[in-house]
């Protein structure tokens, strides 16, 4: 792990995968698209709306992997203050947070025709809003302090506490009769969905984590490099004769 | 234990001497409360109907109001930076802390809110329950806010961001709280949310203080 601590070889890796992941996402996208808009079967009881689940569905999964990526991450980084892992969690919030609201926006869209509501506070729905709540105040936390660590750290923190949200989520279908439908795919055994619905969702959720993998690497290769630029601005700022401190005190640039 | 009896003691004291904090708390939860019937109307039916709710919603505004005075204040006299240089841990520091914020905010809140649910005309056989909630949640409360305040010690506009951390990890809280009382005015067994409330008590008990000391730590850094 300590290996790609070394931000510079994180850089020449992570350029080495993106355009991987960045092609499997495309390739899966159209391919789930395709199957999902066009080559499979209306429901019979929700109709053509069924659709909406391609994208809903995955979004969730996606909310909460982003979720657990993060406070994986703050763990790794508060543990051993390993510098990647600090950035990563960084990283992974905004691209969580915006699954969480693609997720909770296509819910209600599906919700008005289904259940004749744009929201109900079922359990499931309101963990998911929470959810949402829980990424903004990560960010905002670790935007607050005016030394960039410190954020860091306490977000971390607060990602760390915040998990307890993410098996709520997970078995609020299981734990409280909600107007949401239990888990159909994740099921032991046989998964109560047919295979034609089945096949696009999956094309879907992988392509999903790919399209995040993707996303993430990019954020933290930008984290990376915005932090080399200021280093060196700070750099030319300290050597540039007549530096601004020198100016300061009135004494003669070293 | 001595250790925490002394911090308790001490931080009882500042609160008793600067005086006004747990006054300020309670007459929130009182004037809050008292809006609701002139929001609402003051039809008897429906303040009976909504009165679980208004009393935990606004009961939960008022513990946090105050959560940011929490370390706050020694912090930046640097008596905080002195506590956490004794060789008490941190952890029953914060645990010795949230015990005296709740002494003097949670308790009084206690104590007010059976008055103004006959206010709000609540169903009698819901009293005992409200008093049995409060008893198990506000400390929950307490203890999760110790959290926040500790988070956001030295942050830029800290009071409205320990709210945006902190309220999403009350409703559980919330939702439980109200939903033994309203089972208890239905005359349903309100056992289970009861056992909740409980077991989020003893689940934040050592976790909360946990991570509010490691956040006291790197903020003290």
């Amino acid at each position: 792990m300590h290996r790609f601590a070394n931000p510079m070889r994180f850089v020449r890796l992570a350029a080495a995968i993106q355009p991987w992941t960045a092609g499997v996402t495309l390739i899966l996208l159209a391919l789930g698209l395709y199957f999902g808009l066009f080559d499979s079967p209306a429901d019979y009881q929700q109709g053509e709306s069924v659709r909406i689940m391609y994208v809903h569905v995955p979004s969730a999964w996606l909310a909460m992997a982003a979720y657990s990526t993060m406070a994986f991450a703050s763990g790794v980084g508060l543990v051993w203050k390993h510098p990647l892992a600090d950035l990563i969690a960084k990283a992974a919030s905004p691209i969580g947070a915006a699954f969480t609201f693609v997720c909770l926006v296509t819910g209600s869209l599906w919700g008005k025709p289904m259940w004749g509501t744009w929201w109900a506070w079922d359990a499931r729905l309101t963990s998911m809003l929470i959810l949402f709540f829980l990424y903004l105040g990560h960010m905002a936390l670790l935007n607050a302090f005016d030394d960039p660590t410190r954020g860091t750290k306490a977000a971390g923190i607060l990602a760390l506490a915040g998990f307890v949200n993410i098996p709520i989520i997970k078995f609020s279908v299981d734990w409280w009769n909600t107007l949401h439908q239990p888990a159909s795919v994740s099921k032991v055994g046989m998964p109560t969905i047919d295979p034609s619905m089945l096949l696009p969702l999956m094309l879907m959720g992988v392509a999903f984590t790919t399209f995040f993998v993707t996303v993430l690497l990019i954020r933290v290769r930008s984290e990376i490099l915005a932090a080399k630029v200021r280093a060196i601005r700070l750099n030319q700022i300290h050597s540039a004769p007549g530096a601004i401190s020198g100016e300061l005190v009135g004494e003669s640039p070293r | 234990m001595n250790r925490l009896a002394e911090i308790i003691r001490r931080d009882l004291r500042l609160a008793l001497r600067q005086g006004s904090d747990s006054v300020m708390v309670v007459t929130f939860f009182v004037l809050t409360v008292v809006l609701f019937p002139f929001g609402l109307g003051p039809e008897a039916n429906l303040l009976e109907r909504t009165s679980a709710g208004v009393l935990w919603v606004t009961a939960l505004l008022a513990s946090m109001l105050s959560l940011d005075r929490l370390f706050l204040a020694d912090y930046e006299d640097g008596s905080l930076e002195l506590l956490a240089l004794t060789p008490t841990a941190l952890e029953l520091l914060v645990i010795g802390k949230v015990a005296a914020h709740w002494l003097t905010t949670g308790l009084p809140l206690i104590v007010a809110a059976p008055v103004l649910a006959v206010l709000l005309h609540m169903n009698a056989d819901g009293f005992a329950t409200l008093l049995f909630t409060m008893l198990l949640g506000t400390p929950t409360l307490s203890l999760i806010g110790a959290m926040g305040a500790a988070l956001v010690l030295g942050a830029r506009r800290g009071g409205v961001l320990l709210s945006l951390l902190v309220l999403p990890l009350y409703v559980p809280v919330l939702i439980f709280g109200v939903g033994a009382i309203d089972a208890a005015v239905q005359g349903l067994p309100a056992k289970a949310q009861l056992l909740l409330l409980g077991g989020m008590l003893v689940a934040a008990l050592p976790l909360a203080p946990w991570a509010a000391a490691a956040a006291l730590r790197q903020a003290l850094e």
